[in-house]
Parts: C-alpha cells; structure tokens; sequence
C-alpha cells in the first residue's frame, strides 16, 4: 500500500528534528515514504476556530491530491496535521452539504472513501516487532514518560485512537526499545499549544505541571508526538527542570543504532545528552 | 433587541447555533465538568460552563465579547468528558467566528487575533506556514517585540529557524481557498 | 338491527385540544347503526359513566364504542360501566383517539378526519361482537417471590403472615441482599443488620415460607393462578440436611485469597465460605471456579475436617418443580461498574476517574463495607492501598447517573442520601478529617431527609462544592481531585483541586446481571436499562403486563429502602387479593376451532406459545377413529391469535377478533 508523508510546516521549520528522525527511522526499518506533492498547510487550529470552512477546505486540498497522486493512505507525523485531516474527513464523509461546499473551495473532487490517516504512533505500531529485531541498542532503565497531549486522542469519537483517558499506544512502542514508561498523571493534559507566542505565560504555567508531574513519577525524559507539544515542553521549562524531551521516533532512532546527531538530538534546547548515555 | 437576553418570537441565540453547527447547548445542565477539565480557566473571565449559560439565556453580548472564546485552546477535554455530549470546544469556534465578523472581540484577545492573523497570513502567501515570517508579522500586529528574544538565538544556533519560506507550487490555488471561504459561514 | 351508541371523549385537552370532539360526535351520529352520539370533557369521569348507562338504558344500545384513551387505560373502567347499565361487556368497543391521534398528530383538521376514520371502524366491528362470558380458572395458592433481598424478604412475610405458603428463590448462599452490607440506613442511621437480620430469620423460620438459597429461576410456564415453575438448586457441594454449621471448614481452607463479594473486595474469603457470619442458612458453600479440590483434584480438606460428613464434592444441580398461583419478582439492583463500563450496553467505564486503577477510588457499596461493623475493618474508616485513616475524603456523586455520554440518563435517586451518610459516618469516625462533596443538585425529597443533608452539612460539616469532577490524577500516594465550583467562576476561578487521600464514587444503580434473561422467560416487559415494566406507571406500579406476576423494589427502577419495602408490601397484598377467591375470571378472549372444518394438520400446536392445543379423537356411532381434530384448552390460551393465522383450513377463529370483526374494521375504512 502506498504511503503519502504529509511532513507538515512545523517539520520544516523548528520540528525539523522530527522530520530528520521520522527519514532515518524509515531507512532503518525499510519503510517507503513518498511525500505528497505540493501539499499544504493543514490550518492548524487558527483555522478552524475563525473560520470553519477553511478549517476543512486546507486538509481536503493535500487529501484531495494525495488521492490523485495514487496514495492510499497518509502519514502525517504532525499531532495537529492528523486531527485535521482525520476531523475534516469526518466532516464531509457525513454530510454531503459539506462535501459539496469543500469541493467548490477546493476547486478539486474530493476521494469518495476515506483516505486513512496515520499519526507517528499509528505509523510505527504496526511495525513494532520489526522495531523489537532492530534494537540494537536496547534503552534499558531508561524511564521515560510517554506524553500525548489533545490532538491524538481528543476528540475521541472522531479519531477513535486509542482510549483517550489512558491510552497506551505510546508506550507500547516506547516498551519496544527497551525503555522502562513510567505511570503517571498527565499524559493527556494540555500543554497549551497554539499560545506558544500569544499567551506564553499559560503555556508556562501548563508545561511546568506536566513536567514536574513526569519528573515526580521518576522519568527521565518526555516522549512526545508532536512538535507543538515539543515545542512547548523543550523551550518553556521551568528552572532546574532540565528534563529532555524527545520525539517518538528519536526514541527508536536510538535504539534501532541511528547516530544522535543523524536524529538531530542535538537541535533541542533542553539538553538530551546524559540522559541518553 | 436586547442583546442580554433572548428576544420573544426571534429565534435563540442557542437555536441559532444549532441550526449552523448541530449543537444544541441546550442540553448542557450546568455541571461543570467542563470548567473542571478546562486548563484554560485561570486566563478566562467566564468559565466555558458560564459560556454555555450565557448561550442558553441569549446574552450574545458577554458571550461574544468575552476573553473565555479566545482563550480555549481547543484541547477537547471538555467535549471529550461532557455528559451531556455537548461539543463545548466546537462551540467556541463558533463563537469565536461570530465574533470576528461581528467585530466584537475582546481587547484582550488582540495578541492572540494578532497570532491567528500572522499565522493564516503567511498559509495564505505561501501555501505553507513560515514561521520566521509569520513570527515578525506576529510581532509587528501584536507591537510585542521582546518576549522570546533570548531564545531566538538559541534556535537560531540549532538550525530552527529558517530564513527563506518553502512554499507550495500552486500558490494561487491555496489563494483561492481563502478567498472562497472568506465570509463564508 | 344494531343500536349502536357512540361516546366521544375530550380527556380534558389531551385529545380536545387537536381533535374537534363535538364534530366527531355529529358525524358518528350520521354512520350507518349509530343512533346516539355524543361528546362530554371526561368520559370514565363519573357524570361520563352515568351517560353510557343512561343511553343505554333509554336507547336500547346493542353495542357502544368510547372513543377515548388506550383500551389498556380504561377498557375496563368502560366495559364496567355497561356491565352495570346491562349490557354484556364484550359489546363495549374502545377508539384510542388519543395515543392513536390526539397525541402523535397536530394539525386539527387532520386528525379530527382521522378520529372520525378511528369511530367508524370500531362503529363496524361492534356492530358483530357477539356476547362473551368470563372463563373462571382455578388459583393454585402458593406464590413464588424471586431475590431475598428486602423487598423479597418483605413480600414474601406479609403473604405468608396472610396466611398464603410462599416459595422463596435467592440465587446467592445467603438472603440479606444488598441491605445486609449497608452499614447505617438514612435518615435515622438505623443499624442496617439490626433492622434486617431478625427478619431474614423470620422467613427462615415461617412455616409458610419455603426457601431455596442458591437457587435460581430455570423456567416458568402457564399463566394467573396456574403457573408451573422449575426452580434449579444449584450444587452447593455441602449436605445442607447434615451441616450444623460449626464453619471448621471454611476455618481450615488453604485456599483464602479469594475476594469476598460481600465485602465488594475489599476483604478475603475461603473457597468454602458463608458469605457473612449471619447469613441465613448459616451454611456454607463450595466456590467450584476458585476450589483446589475442582480446579486439581487434591485438597480435600474440608471432607476431611467436616465431623459430620457433609461434605459433598459429587453434589450436582437437581430441579425441584412448584405449582405457583402468582409471582413476585424482587431481584434488585447492583452498582454501575466504573471501571470496566456496561460492555452489553456499549457504555464505557471511567477512564477519567483511572477506571479503577486508583486502588482508594471505591464506589458506594465497598464505603459501606469499610463503615460497617462486620466489615473487614470493623467499621474504621481506612483507605485500600495502604490501610492509613484518610484525612481527606471526596464523595463524588452522578457516577454514570445522570451522564447520557455513558448511556444513562436517569437519576440513581439514592446517592444524595447515602453520600451525605456517608459523608456524616466519616466524620464520625475520623473527627479531623475533611469531608468533600461534588453535586449537582441534592435530591432529598422524603421524609426527614432534607434535615439529613442539611444536618451533614451544618452539624458535620461536610463541604458540598456544585461541580462536576473531571479528572482524577495521583501525585505520589495523595489522588488529586479536579472539580469545579460552579457557584464561583470569573475572577474566582471556578476550578478546585483537591488533594484526597480517598474518593468514593456514587455510582448509578442499575438492574441485576441476568434481569433481561428472567424477564424473557416470564414474559414481562423491560426498559432500555433494563429495568422491569409496571403495568401502569401510577394506577399500576406493582403490577405487570402479564397478569399474576407483580414487582417489588428496584427491579422495577431505583429505589431506596423504604420505597423497596412499601411495594413490596403492595405485592403482597396483591398476590393475597388474587388468592382471595378459589377461582378467577379471565377475559373471554381465546381462540375456538371449527371442528367440522379442521382437518387435523396441527400446525396450530407447533406455533401456540401456551400448549393451549389439544388433540381430540372424533369417532362415529359405532366407536370408529373418524378424524383427529384440534381443540383449544380455554384455560392456558392467552387469545394471541398464532393459531388463526397459520390455520390452513380456516378452521380457527379469536372471540372477539373474530375475521369478520377484523376485516369489517378494515371495510370501515374511507
């Protein structure tokens, strides 16, 4: 089955890390990935909280071409691309009013399945013991502190992934290196996203209950599946925190034996080095 | 019109919103569980429950010039958990598009309408976000030039920020999209 | 020549407000065989009756059709009523105008055109009722109560006080139910066991009474005053004739690791065990799913230790057979699981309270048996996980009640009260600590038990917070509790976090596992949650729709104590009303063959639900088998009308409903 990479903005731009982990892990693991071409930004939430169409006509753009590009499903490693697509789709797929107007915006027919989307966790379970035979470098006594913030399980009844108040994908993958997840309490709490510039203040306030929480349950890094979250996380710790926070992928990378600097650990604010010693 | 209240034989503000988004608000009873989920609330002036009662009753004015619209983080926590299924998150989109083509956002919002416009500006050039781009537009509209400067060169430094934009190869069909969309309900 | 009389009712402005009552009446009068007509606000009122019978005394009706409510509601009010003004009451007809019209329609022109549509047919088919008579039926007086919790504890007394000989089925080793875990009971803080236990050994005791513990319901038959019922005892592995119960056994199991489900967990039992030390019969049981004896084949402890060899490994379930007169089904209720959810009713459990991972997040019934007495504390308040008294304990009420995202949009009516008991026992027992409780609204309405509330409240101080809780996370060992106070909100925030050392969840009351499994082999009728349906949710709240079989307690929908026991006592009295008379009369309403015309397929006694056909040998003068024809028992049939349909020969025909009713019903049609 053809695979279409939708990296995303952020991949290109301050998640690039995520992007040069998800490349290497796929070579490592022989996995295909065709970027779809000429895809755009997916609206993110600025979007659809002002303007609802256009919240669905930016994803029904990429969808509509992977889908003409002979692509059977979509990976979009991004948390926010995802959703979505995944709650675009939804949309229109009940409602053909809806599936209409998109297409007028679009200029462009709309796939009449849906074209299935998967997010980085999605991406790799299927492949978890292929990543098993991989690990060479097995995290043993590594804790670490699987984090999912909103948009991979909310809302729930749309992405039906996983069980949205404790989901356990992560560390099923996690698990998969070697890595010991640790339990703790606020794996699918917020951290703010989007107010990362515009209201910095909160997302400080949201992030330092997140990673004091990790760091109380004894974790020694985050693992995340989206570069806002990353983003937030990495940049907006509190004093003393120093807790690294890494993406999924940079965690197999790891394991699997691709080289720190090839994942781009080093392009983190929060130094990752002794943790992963 | 009173703007406060409900207007006999005019349709609700609440049946108004039903009839454009399928949600019927209602049905929510006031519990709460939405302000007890929501980590948004210590930047609100009305929790989202408020939110939902100010619909209820018809007072357009508050629930549209509030701070509560533009403060949700559209986490879903409150739709995921409400008992009553109402889609609380959905709801504010809603309320926050009414708004903007109303003109009645609160002043507060400013950095954060600053934020939403610098970011769907620079998809609407480009077809793709630049964050660089969309960063010093964001900071010229919200006239917020110092926050973050000591972290810039930090990012700067891990190849972070990219100067030039990558942009899709049809412009003008992303144009479009807004153009068709705009004032669009 | 039929003289039919037609009486159009407006039940108030249930049906005159979207059917013109006097146009309907005008236009009946003008239908062929109708020579009265009229229409009056309350027909089955007094003045309304007075009119049928007046009419039918100066008229000379020959048949009347009431055009009004469901024949379920006042068929017989009606049917009275021209029985007493002369007339058989199989010549009264009812036009529902109203579930059938009034309610389900709202333009008026149209549903006037549609009453009057409803009055000619009945107008039709009246006009060939033919005189019925009441079958009398004998009544087997002896009544089989299902479930010895309180409410089959209570009905089965009061019947066997009347004087009437009870059989009583528990499907547990012990009667007592739910009540027997219940450490204090609202509003007077009655010691539950104090209150119950004398009467469980009441009925032990009742010479009228005759109890099957361990038992269940394996399959009914028949119909009012004749039921026969087969009752499976299941293998208790102990000779309950031989067992004095001295309880060595169970104090020499190996095997003592085993949740105790009277203690919903939170204690250990033996796998031969008396769920509680008084537990009636005070014998005990072998639990074959968890017995080292079953699961291995070695043990053999208890066999060994028993002094009078009562132990009995090759014990297999056996069936005893009753003739039953009524049945009183009190099965009962247990609590919502929170943490797996309700899988059959495709409702999730609640990940946001950590599905029961929190070892000190317990529900209603496991707080009652840490408050109890003989509970596995000795009634001190200690949390699960690490047995410390909490300091800090938050009740959160509408667990799965009230939440149609979790499918259940009812009420569980109890929580307000027992949580604000609750609330007042903890700190009772732990005088410092600080009680919490997150409401939405406090239902107290009974007697005294708004003072209860108001009492934990301002005397104990207990703290209610209006909110909702969304989340339950733990930090270290404490549970953080994230509410809102929906009283404040604004500046004041709105949102509360509570750190707790325990939470307890009232969770909602749902029907007993298995009630829709009983239900379907008693014939009677469920909700959508699975609770049992009265027969009239006001005129008739113990009552089925299937005559002879009654409700007790939260079978039939939540219930508290009090409210448990008074229908039950309603049952009961029931149950002594029907067994009042030797004999009973039954609607005339079965199906009668022609046996001129059958001709002995007997298709009819492979579909009949009752084995209400017979076989019947005609023979000529000289003794010669002629033909083998079908015959109705009048007695088992219940006038469904399987037999007419599938008859080939035609030879079949329901009294009352006969084909020429029916079919001049539908030529009745414009």
């Amino acid at each position: 089955m053809a695979t279409g990479y939708f990296p995303g903005c952020s991949l290109e731009g301050t998640a690039a890390e995520f992007d040069m982990s998800i490349r290497c892990l796929a070579q490592a693991l022989d996995l295909e990935l065709r970027e779809i071409d000429d895809w755009n930004c997916c609206g993110a939430s600025a979007a659809h909280q002002t303007n609802h169409l256009l919240g669905l006509a930016l994803p029904a753009r990429t969808i509509a071409l992977a889908a003409a590009q002979g692509l059977e499903e979509i990976f979009a490693p991004c948390a926010a691309c995802s959703n979505r697509l995944i709650a675009a789709q939804a949309e229109w797929l009940g409602d053909a009013g809806v599936r209409a107007e998109v297409e007028r915006a679009i200029d462009m027919a709309l796939p009449a399945a849906p074209v299935p989307v998967r997010n980085c966790i999605d991406f790799l379970l299927p492949h978890i013991e292929k990543i098993k035979t991989a690990v060479t470098r097995p995290l043993a006594g590594k804790k670490v502190a699987c984090y999912y913030g909103c948009l991979l399980v909310r809302p729930p009844k749309v992405l039906a992934f996983d069980d949205p108040e404790n989901p356990t994908s992560m560390e099923t993958v996690a698990a998969a290196t070697g890595a010991e997840p640790v339990a703790w309490g606020f794996r699918t709490e917020c951290c703010g996203a989007a107010f990362a510039m515009s209201s910095t203040a909160s997302v400080e306030r949201l992030c330092e209950r997140i990673l004091v929480n990790a760091k109380a349950e004894g974790a020694h890094m985050v693992i995340v599946a989206c570069p806002l979250c990353h983003a937030n996380l990495d940049m907006r710790q509190p004093k003393g925190m120093a807790l690294p926070v890494l993406y999924l992928t940079q965690l197999v990378g790891l394991a699997v034996g691709v080289a720190p600097k090839a994942l781009g650990l080093k392009k983190h604010i929060t130094p990752v080095a002794a943790a992963i010693a | 019109m009173s703007a406060h209240h409900d207007a006999p034989h005019e349709k609700t503000f609440a049946e108004d919103l039903a009839a454009k988004t399928g949600i019927d608000v209602r049905k929510c009873y006031q519990c709460g569980k939405c302000t007890a989920g929501c980590p948004m609330v210590p930047d609100m002036d009305y929790t989202p429950s408020q939110i939902m009662r100010l619909v209820q009753i018809g007072n357009r004015d508050a629930a549209l010039g509030s701070t509560t619209i533009w403060f949700c983080a559209s986490c879903f926590t409150c739709s995921t958990r409400c008992p009553q299924e109402v889609k609380i998150a959905e709801v504010m989109d809603a309320l926050r598009e009414r708004a903007l083509r109303e003109k009645k956002s609160h002043p507060k919002a400013r950095k954060i309408l600053a934020f939403l416009k610098s970011f769907l500006g620079s998809v609407r050039r480009t077809g793709r976000l630049h964050e660089v781009g969309m960063v010093m537009e964001y900071k010229t509209r919200a006239r917020d030039f110092f926050s973050d400067v000591l972290l810039a060169p930090a990012m700067f430094l891990r190849g972070k920020l990219k100067l030039l934009s990558k942009s899709v190869k049809d412009r003008q069909a992303v144009a479009r999209i807004f153009e068709r969309t705009a004032g669009r309900k | 020549m039929a003289r039919i009389g037609v009486f159009i009712c407006w039940c108030g402005e249930n049906i005159g407000r979207t059917v013109d009552c006097p146009k309907v009446a005008a236009e009946a009068g003008g239908f062929p065989g109708v020579v009265h007509a009229v229409d009056y606000k309350y027909m089955c009122s007094d003045p309304g009756q007075g009119m049928i019978k007046d009419a039918i005394k100066e008229k000379k009706l020959t048949g009347v059709v009431v055009a009004a409510c469901s024949p379920r509601m006042h068929e017989p009010t009606f049917r009275r009523a021209c029985a007493e003004a002369g007339l058989n009451p199989f010549l009264c007809e009812m036009a529902n105008i109203r579930e059938h019209c009034s309610w389900v329609h709202e333009e008026k022109g149209d549903a006037t055109a549609k009453a009057v549509q409803l009055v000619r047919v009945m107008v039709e088919k009246v006009k060939r009722n033919e005189a019925l008579f009441p079958i009398k039926v004998p009544v087997t007086k002896r009544a089989l109560v299902i479930g010895g919790g309180i409410a089959g504890i209570q009905a089965a007394l009061d019947i066997a006080n009347g004087g009437q000989k009870v059989v009583l089925v528990e499907k547990e080793p012990s009667i007592g139910g739910h009540m027997a875990q219940l450490s204090e009971t609202f509003p007077t803080l009655d010691c539950s066991q104090c209150i119950l236990t004398p009467r469980m050994v009441e009925v032990a005791a009742h010479p009228n009474i005759t109890l099957h513990t361990y038992a269940e319901v394996e399959s009914v038959s028949g119909f009012i005053g004749n039921f026969d019922v087969k009752i499976r005892l299941k293998a208790r592995s102990v000779d309950i004739k031989k067992c004095t119960g001295c309880g060595l056994c169970a104090q020499k199991c190996p095997q003592k690791k085993i949740p105790s489900e009277f203690d919903e967990g939170l204690g250990m039992r033996t796998a031969i065990y008396t769920p509680f030390a008084q537990a009636v019969p005070n014998k005990p049981v072998i639990d074959r799913a968890h017995c080292t004896k079953f699961l291995t084949g070695k043990c053999g402890v208890c066999q060994k230790v028993c002094p009078v060899g009562a132990v009995d490994y090759a014990q297999e379930d056996t069936f005893v057979e009753e003739k039953i007169g009524a049945i009183v089904v009190a099965t009962g209720y247990r609590l919502y699981d929170f943490r797996n959810g309700e899988k059959d009713y495709g409702i999730e459990g609640y990940g946001e309270y950590g599905y029961g991972q929190y070892k000190d997040v317990i529900d209603g019934l496991q707080f009652e048996r840490l408050a109890s007495a003989s509970g596995p504390t000795g009634g001190a308040i200690l949390r699960p996980s690490d047995g410390k008294a909490p300091e800090t304990v938050v009740f959160i009420k509408c667990v799965g009640s009230r939440d149609c995202a979790k499918g259940l949009s009812y009420c569980s009516k109890i929580c307000c009260m027992y949580i604000a008991k609750h609330a007042m026992l903890y700190k009772h027992k732990v005088h410092h600590g600080t009680a919490y409780v997150f409401y939405m609204d406090i239902r107290a309405g009974g007697k005294n038990y708004d003072e209860f509330v108001r009492r934990a409240i301002e005397e104990d101080g207990a703290v209610y917070i209006r909110g909702r809780v969304s989340r339950i996370y733990t930090r270290g060992d404490k549970l953080i509790v994230a509410g809102a106070d929906t009283l404040l909100g604004g500046a004041a925030g709105g949102r509360v976090e509570i750190e707790a050392d325990m939470v307890v969840l009232a969770t909602a009351m749902r029907p007993q596992y298995g009630i829709e499994a009983l239900a379907q082999k008693l014939s009677i009728g469920y909700d959508e949650y699975g609770f049992l349906t009265e027969a009239h949710p006001k005129l008739r709240p113990v009552e089925t729709n299937t005559a002879g079989i009654f409700l007790a307690g939260a079978c039939q929908g939540v219930k508290d104590i009090p409210e448990a026991v008074g229908q039950a006592s309603g049952a009961a009295a029931k149950v002594l009303g029907l067994f009042s008379s030797d004999q009973l009369e039954r609607e005339p309403i079965v199906a009668r063959v022609n046996q001129s015309q059958c001709v002995g397929c007997f298709y009819c006694e492979q579909v009949c639900p009752y084995h209400a056909i017979e076989r019947e040998e005609k023979r000529d003068k000289a003794g010669n088998l002629i033909a083998r024809v079908a015959k109705v028992n009048a007695g088992l049939c219940q006038g469904c009308g399987a037999c007419v349909a599938t008859c080939r020969s035609n030879s079949i025909d329901l009294d009352g409903f006969s084909e020429e009713q029916v079919f001049s019903e539908i030529g009745g049609l414009r």
